[in-house]
């Protein structure tokens, strides 16, 4: 969005704290609650977003008070770095906030909330707050050709297999139309990778050419700008998207932000999940079929396999049987693991199973 | 029968050497260590007693002075009223001597054991000598003894005797060689000397140490303590022995005259009773009871109805004792919080009066991941050994203190937290657990006393700590109305380039209120407090203020003001200065009137006994 467009909207919402106090009011601003007992299934884009439950926050309360304070300062900052065509990292706004007096920031976990909320409260985006998180480091590697706005202002054209070396096209913290533009894809799905050792292995072994897929290294969980260029490509070129991960509950985890969105962004879940990304990860019955080896669950694990049970996301039959049967054995593996049956069972018979048990296409 | 009597006495005489020889630790001198400290804790525990009942402000000074090996000359001189010449050789030199062995008193010393024990202890360690010097006010000089004791007659042993000129209008001075170790630390004579200084702030007591330091404790009070008064005894107070020795040395003719005379509580009326329920006949002479007869004596006291015996015979620190004690001492903590002394009306335990009066220190630099430090008194005497024995330290690891504020594990056991209790019990003849009074024993009665003070210091901790709650609650509110939201209409308005709009009628929706609040620095004397009251209702008041700072910090008028027709939005500033370092300072209380409470925040109404002087807090049983 235009630059001025931003300024417009963000000084719209200030105006509306403006008024309450002219009027004598107290101040307030009212957003969705950002937790998970509040999202809910959109029928119509199959994703998870805000349900209707809400928080207030007042300035009849020092917390609410402080809150908006530290907005209004926030607010502030955006408004300039607009006009100076300026861009900072998260990062950065939090040690910015250090000369901000009462708007200053206790925690960088707290700037970076408010800044989702600041999204939440204009309907825009952080970059059109020119906000960005830091570098992520997931990338890319198959037979899909991209151009790239570098900072020279060029449009570049890159081969995401040919033109890269075995890391494969580092995806940048903006991959929207104005950066990145996707100009051609040949391939027939995407594979979402947790990690970065089995990401490595599926180069070596060259399945991107062998299966004519784009491998994609989620690095965790993924970054928004990695689970937009998923969304992206999906979209654009009706390319499926499957999740390759762990088997242990915070892999579950990746899974969902990418399919159905995250609880922290699922006020932009409709721009950013997939719906249609399939789990293609290690499960419980891949354990037990796989007899893969196995770590014991730690009470991290447990605790967070019982808050999975109350997710709304994970309570289809599918999810609920396997996150109680990984309750049941006690145990997670590794995607890794696989390499008990040599490095190369993984791209010759453990993916192929696994894709044509899903879709019956390989 | 003359040669049996001599057979007694021989036989008494060598006991009593032989006794102490023997049981060295009942009397406590049982270490190197404990024997220098006991040698001190005897003659300054004389010192106070003798300056308390006649009405002198004490100076003490201790010396110890490092004689050869571990041989030290310890002495001990005071500004007491002296000892009569011819009785030198009593007081110093005869076991069990002691003008108050027979006495029904509260005093420090409880036998005539003490010093004449310090000074044997001496010449069996050293084979030296000791030194009195004395002085009365109606003497022209002093008086100097050399005298050691000589056990088989169980007397003083004078070496010599002199006049000399002495510069003292009045005291005492003596030096006993002992041998032992001086050590420093929990249970040393300095700690002994502190924790006198708690009990006596009216004194000044010095240490020179064998290293040439010299610590003094300067006195904070010029007040002095109120004596105790001697009673006779009460009937329901003594055991078989004692009446026995008290009928051998009556100087009653007959028994009706001894049981009139010489007990306390018994009338004519009551005399007559006992008689007729002993069935021993009045005019018996007292010196011819048998063990029988006291016997009936002792039952026939048990079945008539005897008053209870006098209460006003107790000397108490009194609550302002405390405080000023606890503050001199314990004031290198910085406590935030010195808590009002507690005083339990007098009660009695077999046939003995006695109380408990405590307080509390908390906050500040005491540790708070601590066991809390019990301080324990008997007689205004400190109790440093045998703290685990001890009826004290017993009735604080009964009580649940987590309801307090503290951590304890399972609501029992000494409590964790920055806080020093301070427990002070006295009467006459209060139980000890040995004959080295160290530890007072498990009576529960007393027990129950101890626990009833500690309640109520329990109490004024938890307020405190409310109270700080309250005023940190107060504070943000004044944050929030005098800063945030102001910041907010600043903020909001520089980013739309609009005029700040008017905030008052938001500031009074959310604080419809008088506010009562203070900041304070670091002034040259002490604290500057700077008061403010903001008027945040939408109309014109008018209030009466007080500010009560911290007791004892605040010289000068009182601090009373009218307020009024102060407008909406309106200051009205005053401000005051007080003693003490910052760090201390713990807050003042503001109190209004003529005002509707729920209108006013961050000061109280006030109380209607405000200004009178609270003396005792009375804690009656059964509350709780």
């Amino acid at each position: 969005m235009a630059a001025d467009q931003t300024t417009r909207k963000l000084e719209e919402m200030v105006n509306s704290i403006y008024s309450m106090l002219a009027a004598g009011d107290i101040p307030e601003i009212s957003m969705p609650s950002r937790n998970k007992e509040n999202i809910v299934l959109d029928p119509m884009l199959s994703v998870w977003r805000y349900g209707d439950s809400s928080v207030t926050r007042s300035g009849k309360a020092v917390d609410g008070a402080e809150y908006m304070v530290k907005l209004l300062y926030m607010v502030d900052f955006i408004r300039e770095m607009l006009r100076e065509s300026k861009s900072s990292t998260l990062r950065e706004m939090y040690y910015i906030s250090e000369g901000w007096n009462l708007g200053k920031f206790g925690t960088q976990d707290e700037s970076n909330l408010m800044a989702e909320d600041l999204e939440v409260l204009s309907s825009l985006l952080r970059e059109d707050f020119k906000l960005r998180p830091e570098e992520n480091g997931a990338s890319i590697m198959g037979d899909i050709t991209i151009e790239e706005r570098t900072r020279k202002g060029e449009f570049k054209k890159i081969n995401c297999r040919d033109d890269v070396g075995d890391g494969g096209y580092g995806i940048p913290y903006s991959v929207e139309e104005e950066k990145l533009r996707i100009k051609d894809v040949n391939a027939r799905y995407i594979l979402a990778i947790e990690t970065g050792g089995m990401f490595d292995r599926l180069v070596e072994n060259g399945f991107d050419e062998t299966n004519n897929c784009l491998l994609v290294h989620l690095k965790g969980q993924p970054a928004r700008s990695t689970r937009r260029l998923l969304k992206r490509i999906n979209e654009e070129h009706n390319l499926p998207v499957y999740v390759f991960t762990d088997g242990d509950p915070w892999s579950f985890r990746i899974y969902a932000s990418i399919a159905y969105g995250a609880i922290k962004t699922a006020h932009i879940s409709h721009y950013l999940a997939v719906p249609t990304a399939e789990y293609i990860g290690i499960t419980a019955s891949d354990i037990l079929n796989y007899k893969l080896p196995t770590d014991d669950l730690s009470d991290k694990d447990i605790a967070a396999l019982n808050a999975e049970l109350k997710d709304p996301r994970f309570q289809s039959e599918r999810w609920r049987d396997e996150i109680e049967t990984m309750l049941n054995i006690g145990k997670k593996a590794e995607q890794q693991a696989l390499a008990k049956y040599g490095l190369d069972y993984v791209t010759s018979t453990y993916l192929p199973e696994k894709l044509s048990d899903l879709t019956g296409f390989m | 029968m003359p040669p049996r009597k001599a057979t007694i006495s021989e036989f008494r005489e060598a006991s009593i050497s032989e006794f102490f020889e023997k049981n060295r630790h009942i009397l406590g001198f049982d270490s190197p260590q404990k024997s220098l400290f006991m040698i001190v804790k005897e003659a300054l525990d004389n010192s106070l007693d003798a300056c308390e009942e006649h009405g002198i402000l004490p100076e003490v000074k201790v010396t110890l002075e490092k004689a050869e090996d571990d041989e030290f000359n310890v002495s001990v001189e005071d500004n007491g009223p002296g000892i009569e010449r011819k009785q030198v050789p009593n007081v110093f030199g005869k076991l069990l001597y002691g003008s108050r062995f027979h006495s029904f008193k509260q005093s420090r010393g409880q036998q005539g054991i003490g010093i004449t024990a310090a000074i044997l202890y001496g010449q069996i360690t050293t084979a030296r000598t000791s030194h009195v010097k004395t002085r009365r006010k109606e003497d022209d000089v002093a008086y100097d003894f050399i005298l050691g004791i000589n056990v088989k007659e169980n007397k003083a042993d004078i070496h010599s005797e002199k006049p000399v000129i002495w510069e003292k209008p009045h005291g005492a001075l003596i030096t006993i060689p002992a041998k032992g170790k001086y050590q420093i630390g929990k249970q040393s004579i300095l700690e002994y000397m502190r924790e006198c200084a708690v009990a006596n702030p009216n004194a000044t007591l010095t240490l020179l140490d064998p290293d040439g330091k010299t610590y003094e404790i300067p006195r904070v009070t010029d007040i002095l303590s109120k004596p105790a008064v001697a009673i006779k005894p009460h009937p329901l107070g003594l055991e078989l022995g004692d009446i026995n020795s008290m009928a051998k040395n009556t100087l009653s003719p007959d028994l009706i005259h001894f049981l009139r005379d010489d007990f306390n509580r018994i009338s004519d009326k009551v005399a007559d009773e006992i008689l007729a329920f002993s069935g021993i006949p009045g005019n018996k002479k007292p010196s011819e009871l048998s063990l029988q007869d006291i016997k009936k004596l002792s039952e026939a006291f048990k079945a008539v109805k005897l008053m209870p015996p006098p209460t006003d015979c107790l000397s108490p620190l009194g609550p302002e004792f405390i405080k000023k004690g606890l503050k001199s001492v314990y004031e290198e903590n910085h406590p935030s919080h010195y808590g009002k002394p507690v005083s339990r009306p007098i009660t009695v335990y077999n046939g003995n009066p006695f109380s408990v009066e405590a307080g509390i220190v908390y906050g500040g630099d005491l540790p708070s991941d601590q066991p809390v430090r019990i301080v324990r008194f008997a007689n205004k005497v400190p109790l440093l050994y045998q703290p685990g024995a001890c009826a004290i330290t017993k009735a604080v690891s009964e009580m649940d203190w987590r309801q307090y504020g503290f951590d304890q594990k399972g609501g029992q056991g000494v409590p964790y937290g920055p806080a020093i209790i301070f427990v002070h019990v006295y009467g006459i003849r209060i139980p000890f657990t040995s004959e080295s009074k160290e530890a007072l024993a498990n009576v529960n009665e007393i027990t129950n006393e101890i626990g009833l003070c500690l309640k109520s210091l329990g109490r004024g901790v938890k307020s405190f700590l409310g109270k700080k709650d309250r005023r940190a609650r107060i504070y943000e509110k004044f944050r929030l109305v005098n800063t945030l939201i102001p910041e907010i209409g600043k903020k909001a308005s520089e980013i739309l380039g609009k005029e700040v709009p008017n905030l008052e009628p938001v500031i009074s929706k959310i604080a419809n209120v008088v506010f009562v609040t203070e900041e304070f620095r670091k002034s040259q004397e002490g604290v500057e407090i700077e008061m403010k009251v903001i008027n945040y209702t939408r109309r014109e008041i008018s209030m009466g203020l007080i500010a009560d700072p911290p007791t004892g910090d605040y010289e000068g008028p009182e601090l009373k003001w009218e307020i009024k027709d102060l407008g909406p939005a309106q200051e009205f500033v005053a401000s005051f200065s007080i003693k003490g370092r910052i760090s201390d300072y713990p807050g003042t209380n503001y109190y209004f009137t003529g005002i509707d409470p729920v209108r006013v925040q961050g000061a109280e109404p006030l109380p209607a006994d405000f200004g009178t002087e609270t003396v005792n807090i009375i804690e009656t049983d059964g509350e709780e």
